[in-house]
């Protein structure tokens, strides 16, 4: 299955992915409008001295956090590991078994949890980060 | 092959997922006391201040039985396992055969002789979706409620019902709250925090006799009532194995594949014990994902398939009135503590590997902790300045990383 991987050799750390994702999983009809405003995007960059690199879900085949959840909100839909923010109660029992700190508390108030689902639930069809990474740093790809 | 599950909540479901993935054909029966569609228990308090409801509690889908062909027998309870014939005995007179049966029966709530509790009309455990039906129609806006036990369950019940209610006072012998998952710092700030929302503890204190709605305590302290629960603990449903002459020691006694002493009898969840791995002992870990893992892992080895659980540890992602904690492991070590006005974080370290943590506050990627201490990764193989700033990959080799984000196998 195609899955979003790093080659950290080619990151940058510009964050456009952070921005790309958070746009593609928003309301705004121009990214512009994020300007000024916190984001939370499932992908997140780490960044220390000269090394930075993309973390976000790895749809794991053997998934903990899936086995974890307490309420089933997580599930695997053809190797897409989703979440169902109508089930979940934010209790991040998710937060705590991810071994790659992929899944994060949302932060607009409903104290659910949100993840990378490779944009299989918004407009975007394939994942909005590898489309504007600007250095090949991140591709969706079979490995 | 014809498989058996007693039980319909996290371990029974793990194994029927488990079972599923070796053997699409094989029958499988369900047996549940209970007669619901299953669902996650601890969800209970959520469900009263209405954070979900009985519909999205459930802890699948409503096809889930049809779709793994199971056959659900709710409503039943099971009164003797014959582990030489191989059949399950019902209180409704029915037999049920099998050739590999799980023992999933969970566990139910403790409730220690108290003096004058008998008399109380309106006494409550908080362990099921019946105990919060129960409950919830029990309170009202003028209902004064006792408490007894500061644990996770006592206090996700006062949770649950603080914003419907007159009062709550929790009192428990221990002389501070959560003493399971938090350390004394750590139960102070919780403490705290759940007292900024009206509800008042009495610690170190224990109700001496229930008197006329005045709970008499052996401080001489005296708390009026209209509702009382019993949250002092739970005590693990081992009757079943122990009549069949399965070992039980605290919990039923099980192997890492989930074998009990018994042929073709298996046990997951709170009814049993794991292998804790951050102390080396056999224990109860009481704790759905345990469960959900454990009962996977008895699946996979009822259906002929070959797995083994072997990393348990205790671990724990809880929230009171919107401050969350997540801990894991277990505290004996080298502490290194960073608190500041919202959060509090300590890391306990033993023979050269993380072995505990706790959480208050600032909860982000707190699984990069937790796969430390369930994988025994060598503190020399990472930064643990890095770790001890804050959860991150980067603390991580670049070969580790290699593996985990760009999907290099080595």
């Amino acid at each position: 299955m195609k899955r979003v991987y790093v080659n950290e050799e080619w990151c940058l750390g510009c964050h456009l992915c952070e921005y790309n994702c958070a746009f593609a999983n928003s309301d705004l009809d121009d990214m512009t409008k994020l300007k000024g405003v916190k984001i939370n995007p499932r992908i997140k960059i780490e960044e220390n001295n000269s090394i930075n690199f993309a973390v976000s879900c790895r749809h794991c085949d053997d998934p903990i956090c899936v086995k974890s959840c307490i309420t089933g909100a997580l599930s695997v839909n053809d190797g897409v590991i989703c979440i169902d923010n109508e089930k979940c109660v934010g209790c991040y029992t998710c937060v705590l078994a991810c071994p790659f700190g992929a899944v994060m508390p949302t932060e607009d108030g409903h104290g659910v949890a949100q993840k990378c689902e490779l944009c299989t639930k918004n407009s975007n069809k394939t994942p909005a980060c590898v489309e504007g990474c600007p250095n090949r740093a991140i591709v969706f790809e079979e490995r | 092959m014809n498989y058996v599950i007693i039980g319909n909540s996290a371990a029974a479901i793990g194994c029927v997922e488990g079972i599923r993935k070796v053997d699409t054909e094989g029958s499988i029966t369900i047996i549940s006391n209970e007669k619901y569609h299953t669902y996650s228990r601890p969800l209970i308090s959520y469900l009263i201040y209405e954070k979900t409801d009985e519909e999205r509690m459930k802890y699948r889908p409503d096809s889930f039985y049809e779709d793994n062909n199971v056959c659900a027998m709710l409503g039943e309870t099971v009164t003797k396992i014959d582990a030489e014939k191989k059949t399950v005995y019902l209180e409704s007179g029915k037999k049920v055969p099998y050739d590999k049966l799980l023992n999933a029966t969970g566990s139910k709530p403790f409730v220690p002789p108290m003096e004058g509790l008998d008399s109380v009309e309106n006494k409550f455990t908080f362990m099921s979706l019946d105990d919060a039906k129960a409950l919830n129609a029990a309170i009202n806006e003028e209902s004064r409620v006792l408490i007894v036990g500061a644990g996770l369950i006592g206090l996700k019940c006062a949770e649950g019902i603080q914003n419907k209610v007159k009062s709550i006072t929790v009192v428990d012998l221990a002389d501070r709250i959560l003493p399971s998952i938090l350390d004394n710092d750590g139960s102070d700030i919780m403490k705290k925090h759940i007292e900024e929302y009206g509800v008042e503890f009495i610690l170190s204190d224990s109700v001496a006799k229930f008197n006329n709605s005045v709970a008499e305590l052996k401080s001489g302290k005296t708390v009026e009532y209209d509702i009382v629960v019993v949250a002092v603990g739970v005590r693990p449903n081992v009757e079943l194995i122990k009549d069949a002459g399965g070992e039980v020691n605290r919990g039923i006694k099980t192997d890492e594949r989930c074998r009990t002493s018994l042929e073709d009898v298996y046990a997951a969840g709170d009814c049993s014990e794991s292998y804790d791995i951050t102390v080396n002992q056999e224990r109860i870990l009481a704790l759905l994902p345990n469960a959900y893992m454990q009962g996977e892992c008895a699946g996979i080895n009822m259906a002929g398939g070959d797995a083994v659980y072997n990393k348990a540890i205790p671990m724990n992602a809880i929230g009171f009135f919107g401050l969350h904690i997540i801990t894991a492991g277990s505290y004996d070590g080298e502490e290194y503590v960073k608190s500041t006005e919202n959060s509090y974080k300590k890391l306990v370290a033993k023979d050269g590997v993380l072995k505990g943590y706790i959480l208050i506050g600032d909860i982000e990627r707190a699984g990069i902790y937790t796969r430390m201490i369930r994988e025994r990764i060598s503190l020399d193989d990472i930064d643990f300045e890095l770790i001890k700033e804050k959860p991150q990959l980067m603390a991580f080799s670049l070969k580790s990383r290699k593996k985990d984000l760009g999907g290099v196998s080595e």
